[in-house]
């Protein structure tokens, strides 16, 4: 099949999806299984894909132009098909720990919950093979309407105000900076479409473009640089799969992956280096990550921690593009790929938790690693990957950004590098050894369910959290396809 | 037969109104209605057709002269506002059956669509003469009429609103009719082609802008330009469900196309915005508009009156584009006339659905109405994403015209403004959208049901709309664009 067609055929799946999502939506079975049927079939279209682009080809596929200036169209470079292959693929693991986690859970209107899911994977699908500003802008608004409901599911009061800031900062954002940024960039460069090294080289003056690239960092909400991140704390209170896939993956690896587009396809990053129009930058997600990881540190709530951590990491990988040098951003890009497999596994790990054992804090796993083996292993090396130990996939991302850092005497970064990691560890590693040194806590809590203090979480989702975690050490073994499109992407 | 389209585009809605009244009876009267406004969308797309491929359209009402006799005109503006305004009344004929049989006593129902015919024909009437004093003429027609279906409102608040609408409307209508005076005693001609050609050589005198200011305020009080807006909210709220569609998607924009046409055409835009402080005058008058009705939208508690001063507010986006008096301001204004329009007209449309079910629209009754009526909630909630102006709807379309229109001419901080007002709109759809969606049915809304199909399909016809002109909006932007290129470059 043409590159073509198969761009199209990855976008209308998980619309497709949705749909027989809501029509099977009485019959459970048949609903998950669609929902699973969907996902596989994505992520064989994506890898369909894949091997396109790594033989070297650029599908494309122009839809339609909506006014002059104004054209929905697709463009496939390596590092949207990176962006696509993992949400796609972390899709079905997903799937498969929704079902364990939604059912345990007893939650209500699971068929929104799984039809809006659809719905932000084929945003998601959309923002990764976008191949026009607007078309980027486009699915970006999409994802964060579908996503609005799976925040509120549990319509509890808490749900409800955590869903007005996650709409209102994320919509608020977009319209107030995000918005105006795209147009001002349409007049000036005169054409909204991706480009090898930049649109924008010798049409703005350097602090023009410096306040340009501000309304993009700032207007793009879900990449969550301090200080636009409070909705992604927030939005915690939706079910576990949703932090896991989306607020861990697809909508914030949506914000950093547009970050990365518009520094490498707007601006381009000589443009930005010989200018010194961006410098600021390094020390904006600098901070961010420093400060993030010091707020992780003092929370006892573990989604929330690991909330915490997501900002910290996200940053990062805005870190790692703010260098201007090709070597870090590949960097960047190797850390998309592993923080999404593991802080994946860590979520998994937190609602495996919450379901088998009822426990939410950090205060309250004691012991918990005797109980549940398979999960708070799993969270370990999730949690060893973000501290960037080797053997785990995020030590490559940092090792790349180190050595792109110290390559240009980037001391600011390597010193948040360097100071971060050890921060990293201060926030995990006492979980961990909460959960294997201290003996559990002996007195009957208030829940009183004796599955309760017993076992551990469904199998479905043992076997999704499993999964992940070996990819989070498949990776640092075998890092050859993200690697690849990442150098792809800097060669240019 | 085919040359006489542009006076049986009146002459058909003005006689169904006279067969409509002499049949009595509810059955006839409607039947006449649909198929009167059928008609008249059939002549007008026919018009439109014409136009766009022959030009402008000269039709002299029995052959006399332009300088002594009534000329219809009809260019691309004029068949515009034609095909939108027929196109309404032809949509909402199949909604009215059900809405109006609930709401207005049975032996008043004929006289019902007398007006909203007769109201029709004025509205056509205006958009399609060429001649200052029977575009008065046409003005009062829809005027009375609309008077008269706003008093048929089942709440005895609306005999207060039409009252008021009233005095206003009379007062706006004697200012034009005074300005319109000023101009055949400088001129000698009624017909507003010729004084604009006759203008040139006696614009600065004091007759002339004295004529200017009364027909300008005159005109501003119809469209309801802020603050001349007071008699609206009323109006839309109390007014009869399909009276409030009709009126809240035609009858301000056709005092709009009156306004540009006056502004344009006869006074010519040099005149008008080089040499008078209107420009000014029209921009702060236009964002205080989006701002203050948006933020009064905030805080209403009955939907339709916010959606009433929501009407406001998108009427400041309209004056806002014709006050930038450039190719992409006007093209955004006009095509804003279309898109808000349909957008309206859907919206209305839900809530005349509600009122058949749950009889009022406060918010705290349409709480939890999604799960009871979730097809025109979904319309509502499709009307909403384009009243905020989300891409991928009509109303992101107007936005960036509006956008870049700002930016063109310099005014990066007009653009500021026009983003942050959509956070207003925001506030208030999700407002509503939350009620609806996110709480427990209400007591009066338990016992709703899903609307009858002959007025779902009318609502999702609009609302589809919103989205497809949003993702193609080559037919209305590109329409909104010739009529704008017709304007600046009138004789003036």
């Amino acid at each position: 099949m043409s590159g073509a067609e198969l761009i199209a055929i990855a976008l209308v799946l998980p619309v497709a999806t949705a749909v027989l999502v809501a029509l099977f939506g009485r019959r459970p079975n048949s609903r998950e299984g669609a929902t699973l049927l969907g996902a596989v079939a994505l992520f064989a279209t994506v890898l369909a894909l894949l091997t396109q682009v790594l033989g070297g080809a650029a599908p494309a596929l122009p839809l339609i132009e909506i006014v002059p200036g104004l054209t929905i169209a697709f463009a496939i470079e390596p590092l949207g098909m990176l962006f696509a292959v993992i949400a796609s693929g972390l899709w079905i693991v997903n799937s498969l720990y929704s079902i364990g986690y939604m059912r345990a859970n007893g939650e209500q209107r699971q068929t929104v919950f799984y039809v809006c899911f659809a719905l932000a994977i084929a945003a998601t699908m959309g923002i990764a093979f976008s191949g026009n500003l607007f078309t980027l802008f486009l699915f970006y608004e999409v994802l964060t309407l579908v996503t609005y409901p799976l925040v509120t599911h549990s319509r509890t009061a808490e749900a409800k105000a955590a869903g007005r800031l996650y709409l209102l900062l994320l919509l608020g954002a977009s319209t107030l900076l995000l918005l105006p940024a795209v147009a001002w960039t349409g007049i000036a460069a005169g054409t909204l479409d991706f480009a090898n090294g930049g649109i924008l080289a010798g049409k703005l003056a350097p602090a023009a473009m410096g306040l340009l690239l501000a309304l993009f960092i700032f207007g793009i909400a879900k990449a969550a640089v301090m200080p636009m991140h409070f909705w992604l704390p927030a939005a915690m209170v939706a079910p576990t799969p949703v932090s896991a896939l989306l607020h861990a993956v697809a909508v914030v690896k949506a914000g950093v992956f547009f970050i990365v587009k518009v520094v490498v396809f707007v601006f381009g990053i000589d443009t930005l280096r010989e200018t010194g129009a961006g410098d600021w930058l390094v020390y904006v997600a600098g901070f961010t990550v420093i400060t993030a990881s010091l707020v992780a540190l003092r929370q006892d709530h573990l989604k929330r921690r690991l909330a915490y951590s997501t900002i910290s990491q996200l940053s990062y990988v805005v870190l790692g593009a703010s260098l201007f040098t090709p070597l870090a951003i590949v960097g960047a890009v190797m850390h998309i790929a592993a923080h999404a497999v593991s802080k994946i596994t860590l979520f998994f790990a937190a609602g495996s938790l919450h379901t088998a054992a009822h426990i939410d804090h950090v205060s309250e796993m004691d012991g918990i690693g005797y109980r549940m083996p398979w999960t708070m292993g799993a969270f370990a090396v999730g949690a060893l990957s973000m501290i960037g130990v080797p053997l785990t996939a995020g030590f490559l991302g940092k090792w790349f950004m180190l050595v792109g850092a110290g390559g240009h005497a980037q001391w600011f970064a390597v010193g948040v590098i360097v100071l971060s990691t050890m921060l990293n560890a201060g926030y995990f590693l006492p979980v961990i050894y909460r959960a294997f040194r201290r003996p559990a806590k002996a007195e009957a809590d208030g829940h009183g369910h004796d599955e309760a203090h017993s076992g551990e979480a469904p199998w479905p989702m043992v076997v999704a959290l499993v999964t992940t975690a070996i990819l989070t050490v498949g990776l640092f073994f075998f890092p050859g396809v993200p690697l690849t499109l990442a150098q792809m992407l800097t060669a240019g | 037969m085919l040359q006489h389209l542009p006076v049986l585009q009146v002459m058909v809605p003005l006689f169904g109104a006279l067969v409509a009244a002499l049949s009595r009876r509810p059955g006839p009267s409607w039947l006449v209605m649909t198929a009167a406004s059928w008609i008249a969308l059939a002549i007008s797309v026919t018009l439109m057709h014409q136009v766009l491929t022959g030009g402008v359209i000269s039709y002299h009402i029995g052959g006399w002269d332009p300088s002594l006799g009534i000329e219809y005109r009809v260019d691309v503006f004029s068949a515009l506002i034609l095909v939108l305004v027929s196109g309404i009344a032809a949509v909402s004929a199949p909604f009215a059956h059900r809405s109006v049989a609930s709401e207005i006593p049975e032996d008043r129902i004929a006289w019902f669509y007398t007006m909203y015919l007769l109201a029709l024909t004025g509205l056509l009437g205006i958009a399609i003469t060429g001649d200052a004093f029977n575009a008065f003429v046409f003005l009062e027609v829809s005027s009375l009429s609309s008077y008269a279906l706003i008093a048929l409102g089942r709440d005895r608040r609306a005999l207060v609103a039409a009252y008021q609408y009233l005095i206003l409307g009379t007062i706006g209508a004697t200012f034009y009719v005074i300005g319109v005076g000023f101009l055949y005693v400088t001129t000698g001609t009624l017909n507003l082609g010729l004084i604009g050609e006759r203008l040139a050589a006696v614009e600065s005198t004091r007759p002339v802008l004295t004529a200017l200011a009364f027909i300008t305020v005159g005109i501003s009080l119809k469209l309801a330009l802020f603050p001349l807006h007071v008699w609206l909210p009323n109006a839309y709220a109390y007014a009869p469900s399909t009276a409030t569609v009709f009126l809240a998607a035609t009858a301000t924009k056709v005092a709009i196309y009156l306004f540009v046409r006056y502004l344009f055409t006869v006074f010519g835009d040099r005149f008008v915005f080089a040499e008078l402080p209107i420009q000014q005058v029209l921009i702060v008058l236009s964002v205080a508009a989006i701002f203050g009705a948006g933020a009064v939208a905030i805080f209403q508690s009955d939907v339709k009156r916010m959606f009433a001063y929501s009407s406001v507010a998108q009427i400041g986006y309209i004056t806002l584009g014709i006050a930038i008096a450039t190719q992409t301001g006007l093209t955004g204004g006009i095509v804003h006339v279309i898109n808000h329009g349909l957008i309206k007209g859907a919206l209305f449309m839900a809530l005349g659905a509600v009122a058949l079910q749950v009889r009022h629209c406060h918010i705290e009754e349409l709480a939890g109405l999604g799960q009871k009526m979730p097809l025109t909630m979904s319309a509502l909630v499709v009307a909403g994403l384009g009243l905020i102006g989300v891409p991928g709807t009509v109303g992101f379309i107007s936005k960036w015209y509006l956008i870049v229109a700002s930016f063109e001419v310099g005014w990066w901080w007009l653009a500021v403004l026009i983003v942050a007002s959509s956070l207003l709109t925001v506030v208030y759809v999700g407002r509503v959208v939350e009620a609806v969606w996110f709480r427990e049915p209400s007591e009066v809304a338990r016992g709703a049901r899903e609307a009858p199909l002959s007025m779902l399909i009318p609502m999702w016809l609009l609302a589809g709309a919103t989205v497809f002109f949003g993702i193609d909006a080559n037919l209305t932007a590109g329409i909104a664009a010739k009529a704008a290129a017709a304007l600046l470059g009138s004789p003036g």
